[in-house]
């Protein structure tokens, strides 16, 4: 018997079109994963079984109706715990939003709904999005399903976790300096952060709010095309929102044809800091796209240079105001209201109390970044180098359709290695924080295994805002390619657990 | 809380000091929808029913801006004669208060919608002209209620109650540039704007500007410079002044306190101050010991407002006649003097007065009921004038009835208290009641005759030549017909039977 956990999204979703099997058995079959390996991954920080198995159930009701089913009907889904679910608890990796149960759900929420998707549960992430490990999630680390000692990528670890051990063959992230490419990276997973305004923000937790963006996770390029095409469109209620069609991306991933095509190189991406093995697998996936026919030169981005650091000035100042709400009085936690404290005491102490140490450092640092006199040496100037590192796209995008890089310099470290050193962990965004800046749209998808440690190494291809389908044309081409080569897709080198 | 403070005298204080105003308006818009979200405006709700995740701050809800504001804020900017922004944007003003649910406002910063106007307002027949620095949208907070405290503020409350239905509702701030040059006459100035102000909204159609019910506040900064002096003083910011007369007594209290200040050598702070309107005082509020940061930024949540010219040329062509041009024409018109318009203004009757006038009524007869019966009955009543139930078009047949000689004066009130007490249309009223004068020789000879017989030593001395006795005939005669015969048919039939000619 086929195990239903192994398959695609594409090939589940025609497997319960075709009745060869039901939603509520390929349901039952994630749920039934999820409980007996989930204790060791711990990618869930919630698992809704009645919710889960209510939504198969209507999907297989309207099959034997005879209704038309979406392409993804009947598919299950890990949701990243940063999108609103009605009803169903969203943390956002925090104690400050404990026990919450939203009275709405996001409008990406419902879009999985209205798509017949079946949402297991919410997955663990850093808190509030802070990190590229998952560790600073305030209900512990998920383990990398590669070795379970090492970090999972982040902040949507929690996700790339689910797919990559096989409890979920379709996942949402969300990315503001690289939390979906990232943790793709590190788990031989599939993960795309759309044009900034592809997918709504209506209902996502917000972070940073001119770089998050929300976007597919997937195993198979196809399977994150599918699932892009059900999340993305015009929200009326984000002002934010493209209110244009969707680049055609499940045409591009199906295509997947590179001939002709014109791939730049940044030549700021190498160096101190890289890998081998990382740089290795890289130079074999450009290598792999000149066989495949594209043309391949290598393009200069000055400004990059300046990228993370403009980041670390631009998202913590919009996280000082975009938490200021969770003040304890109308929501989530609320610390010290004994009846003798001001309103203002409690505020002061729920703060202290539910927002973990990177949380309260990125709090501090936009708050003086904002502040009077300050403000245009920090803030002012970050934004000045985000026009610039616009503009390197805009002159690179004329002379080449795509970019790559390696998505992350080094494939995953060990839960612990980076947790006391910041810097050391914000370089893990190095390459994938450019494109949130500038509001491109990038993909990471498996390139190998970094000879050295054996673990999963990220190809990241970035596309100029709106065309979004390049990177799933190219990212289709190369995931062919190599899995021609290696004769099965990367994720069946991974360890069974 | 500073209890009591030491004052000198208005003349005194102008006599040393040249004050300096800054006015802060901010007007509630009267759009269906609240600035960001689709929640209800409509006031009087029950608390917290007018909300939604967008104005409760919920994590992950998003603002989408009202575009009836934003035509509202363009039409407020043409008014006061501003530049319209070709681009700006929302900026973030940061701090914390319960009463606000994401701990900021979404409000502009340094690219308001508009900027660079002028209200001119008139104060005792002069022209006074009061610049505009610039409006801006935002929006209002939630309402807090503080429990148990002596003075109602959050310090000391036993708890704080909060209605969200507030939270979110379309405001405008207009801000002006300094008023200089008002002297003796600013607190009359910043009457006359603040009153000029809601008389354009209203005109505008944006806001009913009702202060009573909040939907128009105003900031009165003050500050004080020695006569002959450029630099101005230190000002203090009295918040929360929200009636006319407020706005008059505010500016002029901190004109005397300033002074007093000054004057015995101390200095002012820089401070938040408190209006209290049972004796028009100002008291101390927070002191800012040094500009409070708000760490404004641009909104990330929303896209640029960008109006296009040819809309705010559309816009400029639909503005209706200004009030003050229009109080200028009907002034005009109308043939009357300035402290007679100003008092047709102040009785809230321009447009009752310029509806009865369409519905048919000569310009003086239709000021002449407004400004009198009706205004008194409506002061009696302690209603607007606007608000009596009785129509310009009843006023307006009054009016006829008695151009026609059907009423006279004393009749026609009558009938308008019939109409106020809701008896029909005057009509109906004089045909129910039986108040149509009596002019029929007939009913009022015999009327005539009871008087003359009444009266014996009248008659007399009217037989003998005095002839202006007769006016205590007829009134015996009106007396008996209670008013209703026609006075000067009555006075030419006594005369006729007394046998003398008039």
């Amino acid at each position: 018997m086929t195990d239903l956990t192994r398959l695609t999204a594409a090939e589940t979703a025609a497997k319960i079109a075709s009745g060869e099997t039901s939603a509520v058995e390929v349901a039952k079959a994630h749920l039934d994963r999820i409980a007996a390996i989930d204790e060791k991954v711990h990618a869930f920080l919630h698992v809704d079984t009645e919710g889960a198995l209510a939504a198969a159930r209507a999907v297989d009701g309207k099959r034997a109706k005879g209704e038309k089913l979406g392409p993804l009907a009947g598919v299950p889904l890990a949701l990243k715990d940063i999108f609103t679910t009605e009803g169903v608890p969203t943390t956002v990796g925090s104690k400050i939003l404990e026990g919450w149960i939203p009275p709405y759900d996001a409008t990406l929420t419902r879009k999985l709904k209205d798509a017949g998707i079946v949402i297991l549960g919410k997955t663990n992430m850093d808190e509030f999005a802070m990190g590229s490990s998952t560790e600073n999630s305030a209900y512990g680390p998920t383990g990398n399903p590669w070795d379970l000692t090492r970090i999972p990528g982040g902040s949507g670890g929690g996700s790339s976790a689910a797919l990559a051990s096989f409890q979920a063959p379709l996942a949402i992230g969300t990315d503001t300096g690289g939390s979906i490419r990232q943790p793709a990276a590190v788990t031989g997973t599939v993960g795309v952060k759309p044009t900034y305004g592809a997918v709504s923000r209506y209902g996502m937790v917000a972070f940073s709010s001119s770089l998050d963006q929300g976007g597919p996770c997937a195993r198979t390029v196809l399977d994150a095309a599918l699932l892009h095409e059900a999340i993305a469109g015009h929200d009326p209620l984000d002002s934010t929102s493209i209110d244009a069609p969707v680049p055609p991306v499940v045409e591009a991933a199906r295509s997947g044809d590179v001939r002709g095509l014109r791939v730049g190189v940044v030549k700021e991406f190498a160096g101190e800091g890289y890998q081998a093995g990382v740089m290795e697998r890289f130079n074999d996936s450009v290598e792999m796209l000149r066989e495949l026919g594209a043309e391949v030169v290598e393009v200069s981005c000055p400004s990059f240079t300046y990228a993370l650091a403009a980041y670390y000035l631009i998202a913590p100042s919009e996280c000082s105001s975009n938490l200021a709400r969770f003040d304890g009085l109308r929501y989530g936690l609320r610390t010290g209201d004994d009846g003798t404290r001001s309103a203002e005491e409690v505020t002061s102490l729920t703060r202290e109390a539910g927002f973990g140490p990177e949380v309260k450092r990125r709090i501090m640092l936009g708050t003086y970044a904002l502040s009077s006199g300050y403000y245009d040496a920090y803030y002012g100037s970050a934004q000045k180098v985000r026009t610039l590192i616009t503009r390197d796209f805009e002159r690179a995008f004329g002379e080449v359709d795509v970019l790559v890089s390696p998505t992350t310099p080094t494939t995953a470290f060990p839960i612990g290695e980076r947790a006391d050193d910041p810097m050391a962990m914000y370089l893990a965004d190095l390459c994938t924080i450019p494109a949130n800046l500038a509001g491109n749209a990038a993909m990471s998808l498996p390139c190998g295994l970094a000879p050295e440690d054996g673990l999963p190494v990220g190809l990241q291809i970035i596309a100029p805002a709106l065309a979004d389908d390049r990177l799933y044309r190219v990212g289709a081409a190369v995931e062919a390619a190599f899995t021609a080569r290696w004769g099965h897709p990367l994720l069946e080198e991974a360890p069974t657990l | 809380m500073t209890v009591t403070e030491d004052l000198v005298s208005y003349e005194d204080a102008l006599a040393a000091f040249d004050p300096v105003m800054g006015l802060e308006v901010h007007v509630e818009l009267g759009t269906k929808t609240k600035m960001f979200c689709g929640c209800s405006t409509e006031l009087g709700a029950p608390p917290n029913s007018q909300t939604c995740p967008t104005c409760l701050g919920l994590p992950g809800s998003l603002p989408v801006v009202n575009a009836v504001g934003v035509e509202s804020a363009v039409k407020i900017g043409l008014a006061l004669n501003c530049e319209i922004a070709e681009w700006c944007r929302f900026a973030r003003k940061n701090y914390f208060y319960p009463d606000m649910p994401k701990n900021f406002q979404t409000s502009q910063y340094d690219e308001p919608i508009a900027f660079n106007g002028y209200l001119d307002v008139d104060v005792e027949g002069e022209t006074f002209r009061v610049e505009i620095e610039r409006a801006h949208m935002e929006e209002d907070t939630g309402k807090s209620t503080h429990v148990g405290g002596a003075t109602g503020r959050i310090h000391g409350a036993q708890h704080s109650l909060l209605d969200y239905n507030r939270a979110g509702i379309p405001l405008i701030e207009i801000v002006t540039k300094p008023i200089v040059g008002a002297g003796a006459k600013a607190p009359e100035v910043a009457k006359a704007y603040v009153a000029e102000l809601r008389e354009l909204i209203k005109a505008l159609g944006v806001s009913e500007a009702r202060m009573e019910m909040g939907q128009m506040r105003c900031d009165v900064n003050l500050s004080l410079r020695p006569i002959g002096r450029e630099k101005f003083g230190t000002r203090s910011e009295t918040k929360n002044v929200n009636s006319l007369r407020s706005v008059e007594r505010a500016v002029r209290f901190e004109i005397q306190r300033h002074a007093a200040v000054l004057g015995g050598g101390g200095t002012i702070v820089q401070e938040t101050r408190h209006f209290h309107e049972e004796d028009g005082s100002t008291t101390s509020g927070r002191i800012k010991e040094e500009a409070e940061d708000y760490r404004y930024f641009p909104e990330p949540d929303l896209v640029p407002v960008a109006p296009a010219r040819e809309w705010v040329e559309e816009l400029r062509a639909t503005l209706p006649e200004l009030p003050r041009v229009r109080r200028q024409r009907l002034q005009a018109e109308w043939g009357i003097s300035d402290h007679e318009m100003q008092s047709v203004l102040n009785a809230g009757a321009i447009d009752p007065i310029v509806a009865t006038i369409d519905a048919g009524a000569p310009a003086d007869q239709a000021r002449k009921w407004w400004m009198g019966e009706l205004a008194r009955r409506a002061n009696e009543s302690g209603t607007e004038l606007s608000a009596l139930p009785i129509t310009a078009a009843q006023v307006a047949r009054v009016c006829a009835l008695v151009a026609e000689g059907t009423l006279n004066d004393k009749l026609a009130r009558q009938v308008i208290e019939a109409v106020l007490l809701g008896e029909g249309d005057p009509d109906q009223v004089v045909e129910q009641r039986g108040l149509a004068i009596v002019s029929d020789d007939s009913a009022l000879g015999a009327a005539v005759d009871e008087a003359i017989a009444a009266n014996p030593g009248v008659a007399d001395k009217i037989r003998d030549g005095k002839v202006a006795a007769a006016g205590a005939l007829v009134g015996a005669v009106m007396k008996a017909t209670r008013g209703q015969a026609d006075a000067a048919r009555a006075r030419e039939l006594i005369l006729e039977r007394l046998g003398v000619q008039g």
